[in-house]
């Protein structure tokens, strides 16, 4: 089933185009993960997608009654605004209490409701946004950039925590990443965005296709290049890093 | 001579109920980093007052309709590319010259504009009282009917469109909300001092507090007490009153401020 249809659309930010004529669909139980450089435009088709920004031109067709669960890429709260993690969690509708502890025990970090969310470490808190959104039941479930500022460790928990919520909930998982490594892995389609849509399909089908290899350089040397600018100040090399070295 | 007859109790009926429709509406503004949005739609007001008083028509009416003005076109300017910042500081202060200036040229009208800037509580009628409680009342109402919605889309507005709310409709209650503020608290507290009874509340009440509806009945609570407090002192020590009101709010606020540093210290 078809949940969002998006035809030829072009957005444009203050007059400049920020994404020109994109075609995109997503189905459910699928997980799309979109690529590109900085400022190609991820985070726009994304915001597009939710409907927060208008379409200059082309159309967006959402299946009827579509639930979308969002997890924002950074989530500023102001410190003067006091939330607890069981308030976030019923904003805009409130919750019964047992089901935010059912919510929070079900992305693995239970009894933490009374915690002030200024209190929470980086990966905690993306815990509690995933929660958030998962308690609408979503059909889509959008995250953008989701493991910015986890650890690898962290991130690739992560990415396992989102594997099993599409096996649970049957939902389209829709993500934008900057790990080649984990969206090779995980993702069934992949979309290569740099203001318009480069190439897309499977990873492997995608991994080697020019337009891919002209935005992220070829081979090793694009993959190693990429990974070593998200972790600058790793100290030791750990596996994952060796296998990426290695990759031919 | 009748309970409402005494001077003393109609201002602390008006000034009470200023304080609990900016406090919540304060707590909003600080929030969602608004304070010189506030000073702006507060400074349009006496522009407001000069446009009343040329076309002889209420004042009340006049200073809506340039709040509304003033506040409407931010929000239509806000998140179109232009420095925020700047921006609201040249109208804030650009909208209060103008109003002045504006009065002055009113003639055969003596026009009091201490009254306006800083306020004239104590001259407050049981009319004004009534005109004050309606605009609380309806903040009130307005805050609460939308609470959930604002308080997403204050957190952040693509997780508000996520789950269906408009961010932009909750920024139109927002400045709907601060231009009835302004209008009637013009006579209780002047357009000067209006934007302290909306952040000074809110900003003392966050020390302890821990969710956001506790945070706005305490400031409520915080405002309330600073105009009781503020009117007794200024009676006592015969100073003006609206500044001493905001002036006891200050107070409350240090106390405050010192009372959680010296917990955090001591934990």
């Amino acid at each position: 089933m078809r949940l969002i249809t998006l035809q030829n659309a072009t957005i444009r930010h203050s007059g400049t185009p920020a994404l020109e004529s994109v075609t995109f669909h997503i189905d459910r139980g699928e997980i799309v993960t979109i690529l590109g450089p900085n400022g190609s435009g991820k985070s726009t088709l994304l915001r597009t997608l939710i409907g927060a920004l208008p379409l200059s031109s082309g159309s967006l067709e959402k299946a009827p009654g579509l639930r979308i669960g969002y997890v924002p890429q950074k989530l500023h709260i102001d410190p003067t605004l006091p939330l607890t993690v069981r308030r976030f969690l019923s904003l805009p509708k409130r919750i019964r209490d047992d089901v935010a502890e059912a919510a929070l025990a079900d992305v693995g970090i239970p009894g933490l409701g009374h915690r002030p969310m200024a209190g929470l470490s980086g990966g905690q808190f993306q815990r509690v946004l995933l929660a958030r959104a998962l308690l609408t039941k979503p059909d889509l479930l959008i995250l953008d950039e989701a493991t910015q500022g986890l650890d690898q460790a962290g991130s690739a928990a992560f990415y396992q925590k989102i594997e099993n919520v599409r096996a649970q909930f049957g939902c389209a998982v829709l993500m934008v990443s900057h790990e080649l490594h984990v969206v090779m892995a995980a993702s069934d389609r992949v979309v290569c965005l740099n203001g318009h849509v480069c190439c897309e399909g499977a990873p492997a089908q995608v991994a080697t296709a020019p337009e891919y290899k002209a935005l992220f350089g070829s081979g090793t040397h694009g993959t190693l290049a990429l990974y070593r600018h998200e972790h600058d100040h790793s100290h030791e090399c750990d596996p994952a890093c060796d296998e990426h070295g290695n990759h031919p | 001579m009748s309970f409402f007859d005494d001077f003393i109790v109609l201002a602390s009926l008006a000034g009470i109920g200023v304080a609990i429709a900016a406090a919540p509406l304060g707590c909003f503004v600080v929030w969602r980093r608004m304070a010189y949005f506030g000073d702006a739609t507060a400074h349009a007001a006496i522009l407001g007052v000069a446009l009343a008083l040329t076309f002889q028509t209420s004042i009340l009416g006049g200073v809506l309709v340039m709040a509304l003005l003033m506040a409407g076109t931010i929000s239509a300017l806000s998140g179109r590319g232009y420095a925020m910042d700047t921006l609201l500081g040249v109208l804030a202060h650009s909208a209060l010259a103008l109003g002045l200036v504006a009065v002055s040229f009113l003639k055969g009208v003596r026009v009091d504009l201490m009254a306006y800037l800083f306020g004239d509580i104590l001259a407050v009628s049981l009319a004004d009282v009534a005109i004050v409680w309606s605009g609380a009342l309806l903040i009130l109402i307005l805050l609460w009917w939308r609470w959930s919605s604002l308080l997403t889309a204050t957190l952040n507005p693509e997780l508000a469109r996520a789950s269906g709310i408009s961010p932009q409709r909750e920024q139109m209650i927002m400045t709907l909300a601060l231009a009835i503020v302004v209008a009637v608290a013009i006579k209780v507290v002047g357009v000067l001092l209006i934007t302290a009874m909306l952040l000074i509340p809110a900003a003392t009440a966050r020390t302890f507090s821990s969710s956001p509806e506790r945070m706005a009945v305490m400031a409520s609570l915080v405002g309330s007490l600073s105009v009781i407090g503020g009117l007794f002192a200024s009676f006592r020590l015969d100073t003006p009153t609206g500044p001493t009101i905001v002036a006891t709010g200050t107070a409350m606020f240090i106390g405050a401020s010192l009372t959680a540093m010296l917990n955090s210290r001591g934990r």
